[in-house]
This record gives C-alpha cells, sequence and structure tokens, in this order.
C-alpha cells in the first residue's frame, strides 16, 4: 500500500518537474499508439463501412473471423511481424528491425480486428430508417454514408478509443519489434516492463499512472469534442 | 396533368406478390390518399415511387419522364420529391440541422435558405426549437420536423407513409393541417398513405383503396365511403350493418331482399336471385314505437338488444331478425325511454340501403 502512496507522489512529481526522459517516454507512447490507430482507423473505418453495407454470402462467417482475432495475444503479432521484418525475412531489406515503425506496424495489426470489428457493430446500431431518411432527402449513396457514420459517431469514437488503448497499453508486440532502446523505442510499457524488472517498483507504478492518466486524457478530449455535435 | 403515374407496377418478394399491376395517377396539387390495412401494400408503393426500392414490373413516370428506366438519374428524381416515413425519423443533431439536411446535401445551403428553415420551423410550431437536440423531441414533434425536412426544398411532390400512425390526437389535427397548409399554400401534390379512413377523408381529394397489393377502387371520398365497390372494402371503411342475403324480386329498381328470412326493401338494378352484400348506415335507420307511416319502406319490428352511449351519441343494438346497429343521439334515446329488451320499430328508406353483388358466388 505504501508503495502506491509513494508511487503517486512520484509520479507528480516526474511529471511537475517535467522530467525529461520521462516526458520524452511518454510523448513517444503517445505519437507511437497515436499513429497507430490513425493508420488502423484509415483502414478499418472503410473496411468496416464495405462488410456492414454489402450484403454476402459469408458475411457471419467473416465477422466471427474478425471477432476471433480480438483475443490475438500481442506477442503473436510481434512474432509474425518479427518473422516478416527479421533481417532473413522477406522485407528484412527495409530495416525496420528495432525501429518505432515496426513497432506501429505492430500495433495497427493488433488493433484492426478490433477496430474493424467495432466499426460494424457502430454501424449495425443506426436505424435503417436514417438511411433512407437521408436518401430521400436528396443525399447520394456516398453523402448518405456519411450520414450514417456521423449518426453512430459516438459507437466510432468508442471504437477508436478502445483501439487506441489497446494499442498504447501493449507491451508484447513493442518488446519484441522495438527492442525497448531507451531514447528510441523506449514507451511507457516497455518502460515499465524493465523498471519492474530492475525493482524499481514505485518508479513502474508512476509510469503506470502516467499511462493510465494519458487514456483518460484522451477519451475526456475525445467525449468533449464529440458532445459540440 | 398528371405528376405521377405507375403502370402496371408489381412488386415481389419471393413468392410473395406485394404490390400486383398496380396503375393510378396523381394530378398537381391533389393530396391523394392511399388506404388499406396493414401489410396492404401502401409503404411498399410509395417507396418505389421515391426509387428507394426497384419495382420487378412495370413503369412510374414522374412528370412525364420514366423514372424506373436504368438509365434514370435517381438522385436527381429525389431531389424533386420528399417523403416523410411512418416512424418519425430525425438525426441524432440540432433541430435546424435535421431540417437544414436536403439542402445541405444539395449544396444549397445559403442566406435565403437559412431564412426559409427558421420561417419553416415557425409554421411547424417549432420556433424556439432551432438548437434543441431533435432527440429529445416527442413524437409528434420529430414528425413536423421530418414534415419541415421534406418540405424544406419545395418538392414537386411530398410523399407521406402513415405520418399519423403513432401519434397523439394534438399532433395528427397538426400534421395533418399542416399538409393541408402545404397543399394549399405552394400547390404541393402529395400522396399519402394511411390506414384512418376518417384521415383520408379529411385531407384527400382523391383516395385509392389498397388491398392485398391490388389498388380496388379509385374515387373521391364520397365514391369509396358511401358507394365501395366491394364488401371487404366496404368493411373496410369501417361500414356498420354490413349482411349478406339474396334478391327475391326486383320491380322497377325497387330489390326485395331476404337477409336471414326477412325481406327488406332496396334501391337496386340488381336482377332476382343474385347474392348480395347489404349495407345500411346506422345513421340511417330511426327507432320509433309504432310503424313508420312516413316514406320509409322498411319499417322492421324488432326487440333491443344493447345500448351503449358514446357521448352525444347512443349505438343501439336491435334485433329484427338479423342485428342491426343504428345510432341515435343520446338525448333522444333518454326522451324515449329506451331501455334493454323493449320492443320498437326500426325504419329506414329503400334508397338507404345499399346492395352490393356478393363476391362469395
Amino acid at each position: 500500500m505504501q508503495e502506491i502512496w509513494q508511487a503517486l507522489g512520484q509520479a507528480v512529481d516526474l511529471i511537475v518537474s517535467l522530467d525529461t526522459e520521462v516526458i520524452q517516454i511518454s510523448l513517444r507512447s503517445l505519437y507511437i499508439s497515436g499513429c497507430s490507430i490513425l493508420i488502423a482507423a484509415l483502414f478499418c473505418v472503410p473496411i468496416g463501412g464495405l462488410i456492414h453495407f454489402h450484403d454476402f454470402s459469408g458475411k457471419r462467417v467473416v465477422i466471427n473471423i474478425i471477432q476471433t482475432f480480438y483475443s490475438l495475444p500481442t506477442v503473436v503479432v510481434g512474432l509474425l511481424v518479427f518473422l516478416f521484418i527479421s533481417r532473413s525475412g522477406p522485407m528484412g531489406g527495409l530495416e525496420l528491425m528495432f525501429t518505432p515503425t515496426a513497432v506501429v506496424i505492430g500495433q495497427v495489426i493488433l488493433i484492426m480486428p478490433v477496430l474493424t470489428g467495432m466499426m460494424i457493430n457502430a454501424l449495425s446500431g443506426v436505424d435503417r430508417a436514417i438511411r433512407d431518411t437521408a436518401l430521400s432527402s436528396g443525399a447520394s449513396n456516398t453523402q448518405a454514408m456519411w450520414a450514417i457514420l456521423f449518426e453512430a459517431r459516438f459507437a466510432v469514437v468508442g471504437a477508436l478509443i478502445l483501439g487506441f488503448g489497446r494499442a498504447i497499453s501493449e507491451v508484447g508486440a513493442a518488446m519484441m519489434l522495438g527492442g525497448n532502446i531507451r531514447g528510441y523505442t523506449r514507451i511507457l510499457t516497455t518502460a515499465i516492463s524493465l523498471e519492474t524488472q530492475r525493482g524499481d517498483i514505485v518508479l513502474s507504478l508512476a509510469l503506470g499512472i502516467i499511462l493510465i492518466s494519458i487514456a483518460m486524457v484522451v477519451s475526456i478530449t475525445m467525449n468533449i469534442l464529440l458532445q459540440r455535435y | 396533368m398528371a405528376v405521377l403515374k405507375t403502370v402496371d407496377l408489381e412488386q415481389r418478394i419471393g413468392a410473395a406478390v406485394l404490390l400486383n399491376k398496380v396503375s393510378l395517377s396523381v394530378e398537381k396539387g391533389e393530396i391523394f390518399a392511399v388506404i388499406g390495412p396493414t401489410g396492404a401494400g401502401k409503404t411498399t408503393l410509395l417507396r418505389l415511387i421515391n426509387l428507394l426500392d426497384r419495382p420487378t414490373a412495370g413503369d412510374i413516370y414522374f412528370d412525364g419522364q420514366k423514372i424506373t428506366d436504368p438509365s434514370c438519374d435517381v438522385v436527381k428524381v429525389r431531389r424533386r420529391m420528399a417523403m416523410v416515413f411512418q416512424k418519425p425519423a430525425v438525426f441524432n443533431n440540432k433541430v435546424y440541422e435535421n431540417v437544414a439536411y436536403p439542402l445541405k446535401v444539395r449544396g444549397t445551403h445559403g442566406k435565403t435558405e437559412r431564412s426559409d428553415v427558421y420561417q419553416l420551423l415557425e409554421t411547424i410550431g417549432l420556433g424556439g426549437y432551432a438548437r434543441r437536440k431533435a432527440r429529445t423531441l416527442s413524437g409528434g414533434e420529430a414528425q413536423r420536423v421530418a414534415l419541415a425536412r421534406a418540405v424544406v426544398t419545395k418538392p414537386d411532390l411530398l410523399l407521406l407513409d402513415e405520418p399519423t400512425a403513432n401519434l397523439d390526437p394534438v399532433n395528427v389535427k397538426m400534421i395533418e393541417g399542416l399538409v393541408m397548409q402545404f397543399n394549399r399554400e405552394r400547390g404541393l401534390t402529395v400522396i399519402m398513405s394511411t390506414h384512418d379512413m376518417q384521415q383520408a377523408h379529411r385531407v384527400a381529394g382523391r383516395i385509392g383503396v389498397l388491398m392485398n397489393g391490388r389498388l380496388v377502387q379509385v374515387g373521391s371520398p364520397d365514391d369509396i365511403f358511401y358507394s365501395p365497390d366491394n364488401a371487404r372494402i366496404a368493411g373496410f371503411v369501417g361500414m356498420r350493418n354490413l349482411f349478406r342475403g339474396y334478391i327475391v324480386r326486383n320491380e322497377a329498381g325497387i330489390a326485395v331482399v331476404n337477409i336471414d328470412g326477412r325481406d327488406i326493401q332496396a334501391v337496386s338494378d340488381l336482377p332476382a336471385e343474385s347474392s348480395v352484400e347489404i349495407h345500411i348506415r346506422p345513421e340511417d335507420v330511426v327507432l320509433a314505437m309504432t310503424a313508420s307511416a312516413g316514406s320509409a319502406r322498411n319499417s322492421l319490428r324488432c326487440t333491443i338488444r344493447s345500448l351503449s352511449s358514446n357521448g352525444p351519441l347512443c349505438t343501439v343494438i336491435v334485433d329484427c331478425g338479423f342485428p342491426l346497429e343504428v345510432l341515435v343521439t343520446d338525448r333522444s334515446a333518454i326522451e324515449m325511454g329506451l331501455s334493454q329488451g323493449q320492443e320498437v320499430y326500426a325504419s329506414f328508406k329503400a334508397s338507404a340501403v345499399r346492395a352490393l353483388p356478393s363476391m362469395q358466388r
């Protein structure tokens, strides 16, 4: 119990004193996971829409497969990407191993199933009447899709926050692909892992509190932005 | 000129026939009501006209243009129409944004249109609601917003799919009033579906009766209500006192009809031996203590089975060999001292009896 209070104090200390290394690690975490969610969204929002708006045989099966991959273990993603980008892998020539880019690739793959699945859920939650209303109001098909997406905005943002949360909190892929290189690929989760092994429980906890705080700020900001519309 | 025409319009889903060779023509500036029971195909018809669905056969002409043609620009056609759905649907957005949506998708959301929207919100009685979230509106308010959204672009044709089906009487009246107002002031052509006969009678200039996917009768409200083409329509438009009988003889247009062994006289051209459906409007029957000596050709001795008062009027069911429903004013029921089991005479003119050829053959 003592340690938690100490950790809280230290976390506040680290933030208030603008500890250079902690700030860098936090910003890097935010940056890498931010990139991951943006790139994943770029793929998943259209893919989710494509699956939702089209009826095809095997649709249910596709959705089931996507949902299965919600439980994709982070280390498995790390391993798969590792096989591709390691020096002897098919993309070895790009020399991506142990770079922030490698971590982003891993995180994108990790969160794509969740994001796609949640997108489909979000769009399914919109009443069919909205599409009819948009179309009969003179909207083109594209405009009607935007209307539906807009209608689902709370659920869509929820999906993005969930995806971001999964990205910023994962450690397996970041460790295997980034290598936890100080000042380059070290992010909050890998730092926590390292500090715990080193025995600095208080610092680990402090970093954990910072991570949670970031997640909280992101979620609150998104929701405030959403309330305006 | 006909704004809208359908020719042999047909819609099937698998083996089910939702619309069966529906041909109708709607004139510019009129309010045309499509009435029919639930499942008759009213929504299907309106959705086809709005090009939300494609018919399996048949054509639709809008302003002379064949809009069922595959080469037709669907969005362009839809932008000249508007539709209000049965379930009030509003976008999860501000009221203003809802009404302005059709203008925005057309890219014509300028200053004049902006004031048009505010004007329209005043007209529908939601003047101060522009910044309100549309989702917080009541069903009736939401439906008024939907109506405003439909007319904001001044369409050539307004389609209303049971717009008041789920609303309270006050909102029903408001919506009806608004539809008639838009029709009058803007010459807006309206096609409205409803299962409420009274509403069709109140609002529409012409009515089409849709039953089991077929357009079975088109005419003025009076045609439909007082001269329905067959017993099924008569039953549907809320006619009471429908009986089955046969014509015993016909002398110069006055037919003697036997109903359950009792003879009554009716004005009819149908020949003897015809099976007929008989309809007698409850308000055309007069109850008296003695046999009528007036002009009424029918005066039947009967027993009062039940009396039920519903405000100013009283529904009396009498047994004259067949159960006859009679509508009298509450006051006269009291003055006459009508009571259950009492013997009275039910009188009605031969012209008040409508004989329709029976569909049962």
